[in-house]
């Protein structure tokens, strides 16, 4: 570097080039905080990983290993960009389980639920157009429409999930005020990360109104199956196929490592979908596939699903039973499936400015401003209750209890919280979303 | 020769740490040299039993890897090892103990005071965020007492802003250090070697486009570097005179940084750092480049110094 030079080195040589987009695409400091929430002695509250520990990992092997010696010619080469047929299938099955009936055609196999609500986003969102979401709403989905410059505004719910009369207001509203909204976007079935259901009664309203107001409604549910005390809901796409395009996954009833899920979409909206992913991927894996395929074939998903149930109502129970005994100042729902617990914590403190305390304390978790596009949220936090055994999840608990105290002295010493760290949870690692 | 990164740990810079290991590690292989990285953990001891011919290179940031207890325990292991010893490296990572020694030596830091946690509890928070207005003038500068990578800074520019910046600097760290904003060129200069026969690296100066933040330092594209820095031979004689001194009453040893605001010809120390960054927009890599050496050669040759020099 020539010290005449009049300008300096950014150390980016492509600074200039990028996509106005891709200058918010930066690695923040709250992210880097999480990177010890890996180490051993961290108990991990924030992360959404599945209990990988609870399948017949054996059986399982032995599966791959067949696939690939009978199948590996298939398996290992490209595939249809639309997904295997017979997986298709085999996915149409899965969601007569939540009352969707639809026909292998209408699926369009993804490189998980995540690509999939990329691709929609990708295909209706103009940049200023808006997504309406939950308050709060999951951070993968925001992070989404960040990076396609939607604007998304939230709107509120309650222990029965979705307010219909406060989604109709703020259409109405954004429409008086010649805002163009594309979609709803929902996670209805044990929310992440508010943990609540849309209630039975409340999803013809939510697609009576999105109908009336013309707006696609966006069903992203990973959880659905994973209900511990009722069987699982009718699907909102089950209600209105022309009105919905629903988002399934295998990564929590199965497993995520494999990468698979999928979209269920009117007509039009899936060639448009298929042709997306084609540009994006060229076509999904096709080892993945067949291993999903071959799964649901062999094994019995059905009683593995049952035994996560158990499993994650197990790990609840730890969680809530030790925020009574631990934390009976904060407030928090009671989930009836999924994996997450949604803590109001008290009045005055920021989960945000609080988690370098908590990193310091050695339990990790993921606050609230990361579940909103505007900033809300700092007066709650998200635990998972998924991954840890209960005692660990009983010492995480404890622990998050000492940091909380030792956070309500500061703040009753200067009457205030921090700053907090800088930065949006904008692009999470695979770890915490 | 083995050398044996340590790196990652679980202080708040783990991930920065975890990036320079593995920058320093691919430096050092391009070298042919036989490289391992470990995290540390209750193996460690195991590890360093373990490793013969060979030299640690700590490179934890934060505390453990800067306050100087990784030094003791490898110290205490009788293993040769890179950069500061422990009792150097203590007074090094306290930024109230280093301006204290530095300005006994003559040296120039910003006007300051430190102020724990406790103190705010026990005699109220407001009475003395009162004595700290009547003190200082704004804008002020509010950061840990022992911490990096502007982890729990914050620059105040009026009274109603000062409770905040002090609840967020004590999330990081149970002493608050406040001192005077300056208000000049910031520069970074980058040692290697030790005492009489240290030298320094060019000057790096520092042009951000807002605070030099977290954000700022770690990723590429919102800060401007000058490698060397543009400034006058006298003034570079001037950060460079007052970075050496700075390495030599503090201890330092091997490599270091020393990061230093120039205001009207004075050289300000505002850190010092005996694991500096190597990752990617770290400053001390910049300044290996702009001295037209290479990476890898220059870790080499301080690796066989600390072999060589033995426990």
């Amino acid at each position: 570097m020539n010290a005449s030079d009049s300008r300096g080195n950014r150390l980016d040589p492509w600074f200039d080039s990028y996509a106005e987009r891709a200058h918010n695409m930066r690695a923040s400091e709250i992210r880097a905080l999480f990177s010890v929430a890996s180490r051993p002695e961290v108990v991990s509250l924030a992360g959404g990983m599945p209990y990988i520990g609870g399948l017949p990992l054996e059986e399982i092997g032995e599966m791959m290993r067949r696939l690939i010696v009978e199948q590996g010619e298939v398996a290992l080469q490209y595939g249809s960009g639309q997904g295997h047929e017979e997986l298709r299938e085999h996915i149409t099955e899965v969601m007569a389980l939540e009352g969707i009936s639809a026909h292998p055609d209408d699926v369009v196999v993804t490189t998980g639920s995540q690509q999939a609500l990329d691709l929609v986003t990708k295909i209706f969102i103009n940049p200023g157009d808006v997504v309406v979401a939950e308050a709060p709403s999951y951070v993968g989905a925001l992070g989404v429409f960040r990076a396609h410059e939607a604007d998304v505004v939230h709107t509120p719910m309650d222990a029965d999930g979705l307010i219909p009369q406060a989604l109709e207001k703020t259409l109405a509203d954004l429409a008086a005020a010649g805002r163009r909204v594309k979609l709803l976007y929902t996670v209805p079935n044990y929310h992440n990360p508010g943990g609540v259901t849309l209630s039975l009664e409340r999803r013809p309203q939510v697609l009576e109104i999105c109908a009336r107001y013309k707006v696609l409604v966006l069903e992203d549910n990973p959880y659905g199956l994973l209900g511990f005390d009722r069987e699982p809901l009718p699907a909102m796409r089950s209600m209105s196929e022309e009105g919905v395009i629903y988002l399934g996954s295998f990564s929590k009833t199965f497993a995520p490592g494999f990468r698979v899920g999928w979209a269920v979409a009117p007509h039009a909206v899936r060639e448009k979908l298929v042709l997306a992913s084609e540009s994006a991927i060229l076509c999904p894996s096709n080892a993945s596939q067949l291993a999903i395929s071959s799964y649901l074939t062999h094994s019995d998903w059905q009683g593995q699903i049952k035994k996560f149930q158990e499993q994650y109502r197990e790990r609840r129970d730890a969680m809530i039973s030790a925020l009574e005994e631990y934390m009976p100042y904060a407030s928090w729902n009671v989930p009836d499936g999924g994996f997450y617990v949604w803590v109001k914590l008290p009045e005055g403190l920021d989960s945000k400015a609080m988690l370098p305390r908590a990193v310091t304390g050695r339990v990790a978790y993921v606050p609230g401003t990361a579940f909103y596009y505007d900033g809300q949220g700092a007066g709650y936090l998200r635990l998972s209750y998924c991954y840890p055994t209960p005692e660990a999840i009983r010492e995480g608990v404890r622990r998050l209890a000492g940091v909380i105290d030792d956070e309500l002295e500061t703040v009753k010493i200067f009457g205030t919280s921090g700053g907090g760290p800088s930065g949006q949870v904008d692009f999470p690692s695979p770890n915490i979303a | 020769m083995d050398v044996l990164i340590l790196a990652g740990g679980m202080s708040h810079e783990r991930d920065v740490s975890v990036r320079s290991g593995r920058r320093v590690q691919e430096a050092l292989r391009s070298r042919g040299v036989k490289v391992t990285m470990l995290d540390v953990d209750a193996n460690v001891v195991k590890s360093l039993r373990a490793l013969g011919d060979g030299v640690v290179w700590p490179l934890l940031h934060g505390a453990a890897g800067e306050d100087g207890s990784l030094q003791a325990l490898l110290e205490l292991s009788g293993v040769p090892f890179v950069g500061t010893p422990s009792s150097a490296a203590c007074v090094g990572w306290s930024k109230p103990v280093s301006k204290e020694i530095l300005g006994r030596a003559g040296i120039a830091t910003a006007l300051g005071v430190t102020l724990p946690q406790t103190l705010f509890r026990d005699v109220g928070a407001e009475h003395v965020l009162d004595a700290v207005e009547s003190r200082f003038s704004f804008p002020l500068v509010v950061k840990p007492a022992r911490g990096g990578s502007a982890l729990g800074v914050s620059l105040v520019s009026q009274r109603s802003e000062l409770a905040r910046a002090m609840v967020h600097c004590f999330a990081y760290c149970d002493a608050a250090l406040v001192e005077h904003a300056l208000v000049g060129t910031e520069v970074a200069v980058s040692i290697v070697g030790t005492g009489g026969a240290a030298r320094a690296l060019p000057v790096v100066e520092i042009v951000s486009n807002g605070p030099y933040d977290y954000d700022a330092r770690y990723n590429a594209g919102r800060v401007e570097y000058f490698s060397p820095a543009r400034l006058s031979v006298e003034d570079t004689d001037t950060v460079v005179g007052a970075a050496l001194a700075a390495h030599r009453e503090l201890g330092m040893r091997d490599y270091a940084r020393v990061d230093i605001i120039l205001v009207e010809g004075v050289a300000n120390v505002i850190d010092v750092n005996i694991a500096p960054g190597m990752t990617e927009t770290s400053l001390f890599p910049q300044a290996v480049e702009a001295s037209g050496d290479e990476l890898g050669m220059l870790c080499e040759r301080i690796a066989i110094e600390a072999l060589r020099r033995g426990v």
